[in-house]
């Protein structure tokens, strides 16, 4: 049994990195979130869709194993193309939503409700760093089930199809990788701008989903109303779609998107607009942050 | 060469247009520094400024050396914050939250781990501290906040309310935290408190802030020293100005008091027999002759005491 000498005692070894604090806390926030049973079944059960479309990739490439169960030609049903690899992008990316929603707001809201941000930064660690170490948590899990299954894919496909296929077909795999990151970033940012401004935890999970449904909605109407476009700028969901599909094809689309994240054709908006309404979003999020991550609150 | 532990210089803090830390100025250097003040006054501000938390709008200050704008990560790499209100991160057990604390502080993750365990057992809480801190009492919670401000092994310590909410014993047990980790010599203290007591027992020096200024600044220990031959004479009918002529020709320094009193301190050697002497040369009848202690209740009511004597 070790003997704790009760006397105070200043510390005089060496100290960590100043970048390695940043890791602290996503390995503190991972130690917490194993230990909820159904967030780790939930992120597990995420990687189905991409387990199933590994098993198409395979099968398109092993017609003779559709012998075996007698459905010979079935791979002809299924394309692996920009549609497949968007609407994989789409899937995930709406179960990255979800577990956003239910992670996210656990990370900052739990530090405003105890006063414990005062406790972070009157140590050597800055808001910044406070803010990337707490987004870190989500950029991580987020990563992990947008962009590296994607990839994966994108590999085997390469691997079985040939390296031309790869290359001829890079922009996919760009696609994927940026499309991804816009939408994590910007889940991220939202989730803990909300988790910021709204200290019970259930609350702010329940609006990540009213500011991408509701708003959206509200975009919807709009455009209903006034006969026009601009609604979709609400649409967050429209806005990531558009940006996705010119990342993904260009200028000269072959499709309008995926999943929730799809721009209906003929009510386009330009490009340059739904990049600049992410990009206030995102400048929102940065705000609402900056005004409450603060180690003393000022009252005026 | 050695730095003054806090040098306030011309610090200024405003919130919109209003000036919360009026341009102060002070260089403390004592092991224990009590601040002082009502409510209001600054305190937990001025510390909140020393930490980078409110931007100066004009000035500076240096803490052992460093300038808190210039340098402010290598500022709160010297410092350990017990705050005033309920810190602490949910769910966590006190022990792993000393960890995380100390981590953040720069410790590898061992070191962290034995400095948060023999952190504990040093502010007393070493039977509990597996348990989630939401469940610890008032009085644990203040333990569990000094244990991760100690824990880093700090230079400097900033206590802001460290008895606050305390029933007696636990207060107790704060004090003869705070005055063993202060007689130890290792680190200096910032004790913020509003209980002139706490701070009368752990500090040597003291700033009492008032609307945002400086109000006094004393060393409790030369004021305890000159207490030794501080005296409160009462005589009969009104003071005779030559009996007071007569007393100062012996180097005794005085001042009227209230009702008639006079405060007087006498200089080493002088016995008060002396006075009594002079005080029937001069046909004076003292009535009363009390040694008495100027408290740091004395000081800080005078320091509080507006132009115009109302408080």
């Amino acid at each position: 049994m070790a003997v704790y000498k009760k006397t105070y005692r200043p510390y005089e070894g060496a100290l960590t990195a100043r970048w390695s604090r940043l890791l602290v806390i996503p390995r503190y926030a991972f130690e917490d979130l194993h230990r909820r049973k159904f967030l780790a079944i939930f992120f597990f059960a995420s990687f189905l869709y991409p387990l199933i479309c590994a098993i198409i990739i395979y099968i398109q490439h092993n017609a003779s194993s559709l012998s075996l169960i007698n459905a010979q030609g079935a791979q002809r049903l299924i394309t692996i193309n920009v549609v497949f690899f968007l609407s994989l992008l789409g899937w995930q990316s709406m179960l990255a939503l979800f577990l956003a929603a239910f992670v996210g707001p656990g990370q900052v809201s739990p530090d405003l409700a105890n006063n414990a941000l005062a406790l972070y930064l009157a140590r050597p660690f800055s808001r910044t760093e406070y803010v990337l170490g707490k987004m870190s948590v989500l950029l991580i899990l987020l990563s992990l089930m947008t962009w590296v299954p994607g990839l994966l894919l994108f590999g085997l496909e390469s691997y079985l199809e040939g390296w031309s296929w790869a290359v001829d077909h890079a922009r996919i795999a760009s696609g994927l990788f940026f499309g991804a990151w816009v939408w994590i970033l910007l889940l991220a940012l939202l989730a803990l701008a909300l988790s910021a401004w709204v200290k019970w935890r259930a609350a702010a999970g329940t609006l990540m989903f009213g500011v991408f449904f509701v708003a959206s909605a509200f975009g919807a109407v709009i455009n209903g109303i006034e006969r026009t476009n601009w609604g979709h700028l609400f649409n967050i969901g429209y806005l990531v779609g558009s940006v996705w599909v010119w990342l993904f094809e260009g200028n000269n689309p072959t499709t309008n998107g995926a999943i929730f994240f799809r721009a209906p054709r003929g009510e386009t908006l330009p490009l340059w607009m739904s990049w600049a309404g992410l990009a206030v979003l995102a400048l929102v999020c940065l705000y609402m942050l900056a005004r409450k991550i603060r180690g003393a609150e000022v009252v005026r | 060469m050695d730095h003054p532990v806090i040098d306030l210089d011309g610090l200024e803090v405003r919130f919109g247009d209003r000036v919360i830390l009026k341009s102060l100025k002070a260089s403390l250097t004592g092991r224990s520094i009590g601040l002082l003040g009502p409510n209001g006054a600054g305190k937990s501000t001025l510390l909140n400024a020393l930490l980078g938390f409110h931007w100066p709008s004009a000035g500076t200050a240096r803490i052992l050396g460093r300038d808190i704008r210039r340098e402010p990560r290598a500022v709160r790499s010297l410092i350990g914050y017990m705050p005033e209100n309920d810190s602490f991160i949910a769910g966590m057990s006190g022990v792993r939250f000393v960890r995380l604390m100390a981590e953040l502080a720069g410790l590898p993750r061992s070191e962290a781990l034995e400095r948060a365990h023999e952190a504990f057992f040093y502010v007393g809480l070493g039977e509990v501290r597996y348990r989630t801190l939401g469940t610890y009492s008032l009085g644990m919670k203040q333990a569990a906040k000094l244990a991760q401000a100690i824990a880093h092994g700090p230079k400097l310590l900033f206590l802001d309310e460290p008895t606050n909410g305390l029933d007696p014993p636990a207060r107790l047990r704060m004090i003869q935290l705070i005055q063993e980790i202060r007689d130890r010599g290792d680190l200096h203290l910032i004790v913020s408190s509003h209980l002139l007591r706490d701070v009368e027992e752990c500090c040597d020096e003291v700033l009492i802030l008032k609307d945002g200024s400086i109000a006094a600044f004393c060393n409790l220990e030369e004021e305890r020293r000159a207490n030794r031959r501080f005296l409160e004479m009462e005589t009969r009918g009104e003071l005779n100005g030559n009996f007071v002529e007569a007393i100062r020709g012996l180097g005794c320094e005085t001042a009227p008091g209230a009702q008639g009193r006079l405060k007087v301190v006498l200089p080493d050697g002088l016995e008060i027999r002396r006075l009594y002497e002079i005080a029937a040369a001069q046909e004076v009848q003292i009535r009363r002759l009390n040694r008495r202690r100027d408290s740091l209740e004395d000081i800080f009511l005078k320091a509080m005491e507006a132009a115009d004597g109302r408080l």
